[in-house]
């Protein structure tokens, strides 16, 4: 009576169904390509012929030498290493908070209800309001640009796990109760696991949130970091310096954002 | 059958409470199950079948009155009781096995013995060769099956049923109810089931008991009879009585649809 596929062989039809799907798949890829490049060409193009202000808007060939020069002195990995640093630290800090938090709230009723408008008013605060108030009691450095992180990425977690666990169906927790399951069991064997979809897209969320925090920070008391640097080009009006770091920030952003996609397949191999 | 009672009821009241007031959903419940009988609650909607499970598996105390399981009053959860819900909650990111083994780890009693009864439940009843699928790739019936064993696994003397039919079509109901009452029997267990389905009480059960609309009282109790040589409940829908059970508690049921 089990569902799995098939094994025979193929059918003409079919291989020409799987057929059309591949090409599909293709030209999306293809064209998804192609629209990067054509901009790039473009850009590069409009500088080149001084259609544009190439000062102003700086150009992908200028990124380029950029970039090299930057790998050149090594100041590339200096920047993209204390960004990231901070990044990470300010990711896991919010994530593992957040997620206590949530775990408290779910636990006790009584204290959900109470910081419920809290929550509400914080969500809704611009946390980069905060900035000010973070150098003056924490100082200018490292820990005030992760504090900013955290700030940014925390409220998010602790709402969108929250939601998760109570959004575990009732039953499930009948269910275990009905072993005579402790409070405890039923948060490790059931609400826990069952919010590990909610949890990661939250941290999906949280990595996107904590690259703001820590630009944001970095905007405001850095000496050292890729936003660090996009400011500094701004002031010295080196647009080939800020267009860097954002190329930069693109990049380093996106892997890890997929470095949270690749965990969420490898630990949810039973949502098939 | 020996006439030991394993779960008794004695003037069992209870109220649910919300903003809007006070619900009286059962009211003087009296009953006695005897070790290895097949109960079969009916009732319409709304009547407490359900709360008077949960009773029994110490998820809720009574108002008045007092629940006994095994000669001892019912202080909370047991080991001693099996409670099979409507839907079969196989936690999706367990394997089969792993399911199937979550009461014993609940009530911390893995162990090798305990192991090696959990599988030879899932060889007896076929579910051998699917211990480390995934629950999302076994049909519903399957599934149900999966969760009466992950009930008997902690070997309790009662199982509580409920509604453990209703979320299937209505072909693997039939057989599955069929299974689910061979394996009770083989198993030597004793059973209350909770359901709608009047045909489907009077099949599986050595007694029916009637309750009446909402506060619930206990309307009748039929001892279920039927001749036939073979005791599968599909059999046993085609014994001369079962018409006539099924028309008096039909009547009994007084069911006006307005």
């Amino acid at each position: 009576m089990s569902v799995n596929k098939q094994t025979k062989p193929d059918s003409q039809e079919h291989l020409a169904y799987l057929k059309k799907v591949k090409q599909k798949r293709i030209a999306v890829r293809i064209t998804q390509v192609a629209i990067l490049l054509i901009f790039l060409a473009l850009w590069e193009l409009a500088a080149q012929l001084k259609w544009i202000d190439a000062f102003i808007t700086s150009q992908p060939s200028r990124i380029w030498n950029t970039l090299v020069n930057l790998h050149d002195t090594g100041d590339l990995y200096m920047h993209v290493s204390v960004t990231l640093y901070e990044t990470v630290i300010g990711f896991t800090l919010g994530t593992l908070l957040g997620t206590t938090i949530a775990i408290i709230l779910w636990w006790s009723d009584f204290i959900s209800k109470v910081a419920d408008p809290y929550l509400v008013v914080l969500n809704s605060l611009p946390k980069v309001a905060l900035g000010p108030i973070i150098i003056v009691w924490i100082g200018a450095g490292t820990k005030a640009i992760i504090t900013m992180a955290l700030l940014v990425s925390i409220i998010v977690t602790v709402i969108g796990v929250l939601n998760g666990f109570l959004d575990v169906s009732p039953d499930k927790i009948k269910l275990l109760r009905t072993f005579g399951a402790s409070n405890i069991q039923v948060l490790t064997k059931v609400v826990l696991p069952a919010s590990i979809p909610t949890i990661i897209s939250a941290l999906k969320i949280n990595v996107g949130m904590s690259w703001v925090g820590v630009i944001v920070g970095e905007f405001l008391v850095s000496r050292a970091g890729l936003g660090y640097l996009a400011v500094y080009g701004g002031q010295v009006f080196q647009l080939d310096l800020v267009m860097t770091s954002v190329a930069i920030l693109l990049v380093s952003a996106t892997l890890m954002y997929q470095g949270v996609a690749w965990l969420e397949k490898r630990y949810l191999k039973w949502r098939l | 059958m020996n006439q030991q009672s394993i779960v008794a009821l004695d003037k069992v009241s209870l109220n649910y409470h919300s903003l809007e007031g006070e619900t009286p959903a059962l009211k003087g419940i009296c009953m006695n199950v005897f070790k290895g009988e097949f109960i079969g609650i009916v009732g319409p909607s709304g009547c407490g079948k359900t709360t008077i499970l949960s009773l029994i598996a110490g998820l809720m105390r009574p108002t008045s009155g007092q629940v006994f399981v095994e000669g001892r009053e019912v202080d909370g959860p047991s080991s001693e009781v099996g409670y099979m819900l409507q839907q079969d909650h196989l936690f999706e990111w367990r394997t089969i096995r792993q399911n199937v083994l979550l009461g014993l780890e609940i009530q911390d009693k893995l162990n090798k013995e305990s192991k090696e009864h959990t599988d030879h439940l899932l060889e007896t009843y076929g579910l051998a060769d699917f211990r480390n699928h995934y629950p999302q790739q076994l049909s519903g019936g399957m599934r149900q099956r999966v969760a009466l064993i992950r009930t008997l696994a902690v070997n309790p003397e009662v199982l509580l049923l409920d509604e453990p039919f209703s979320a299937l079509d209505y072909q693997t109901r039939l057989a599955l109810s069929d299974e689910v009452a061979n394996i009770i029997r083989k198993e030597q267990k004793t059973a209350l089931l909770v359901t709608h389905d009047i045909s489907e009480a009077i099949s599986m059960s050595d007694r029916v008991l009637v309750l009446s609309k909402r506060p619930g009282t206990i309307k009748s109790n039929h001892l279920i009879q039927l001749s036939g040589e073979n005791r599968s409940p599909v059999e046993l829908r085609k014994a001369p009585e079962f018409r006539e059970y099924f028309n008096t508690i039909w009547k009994e049921l007084d069911v006006h649809v307005s």
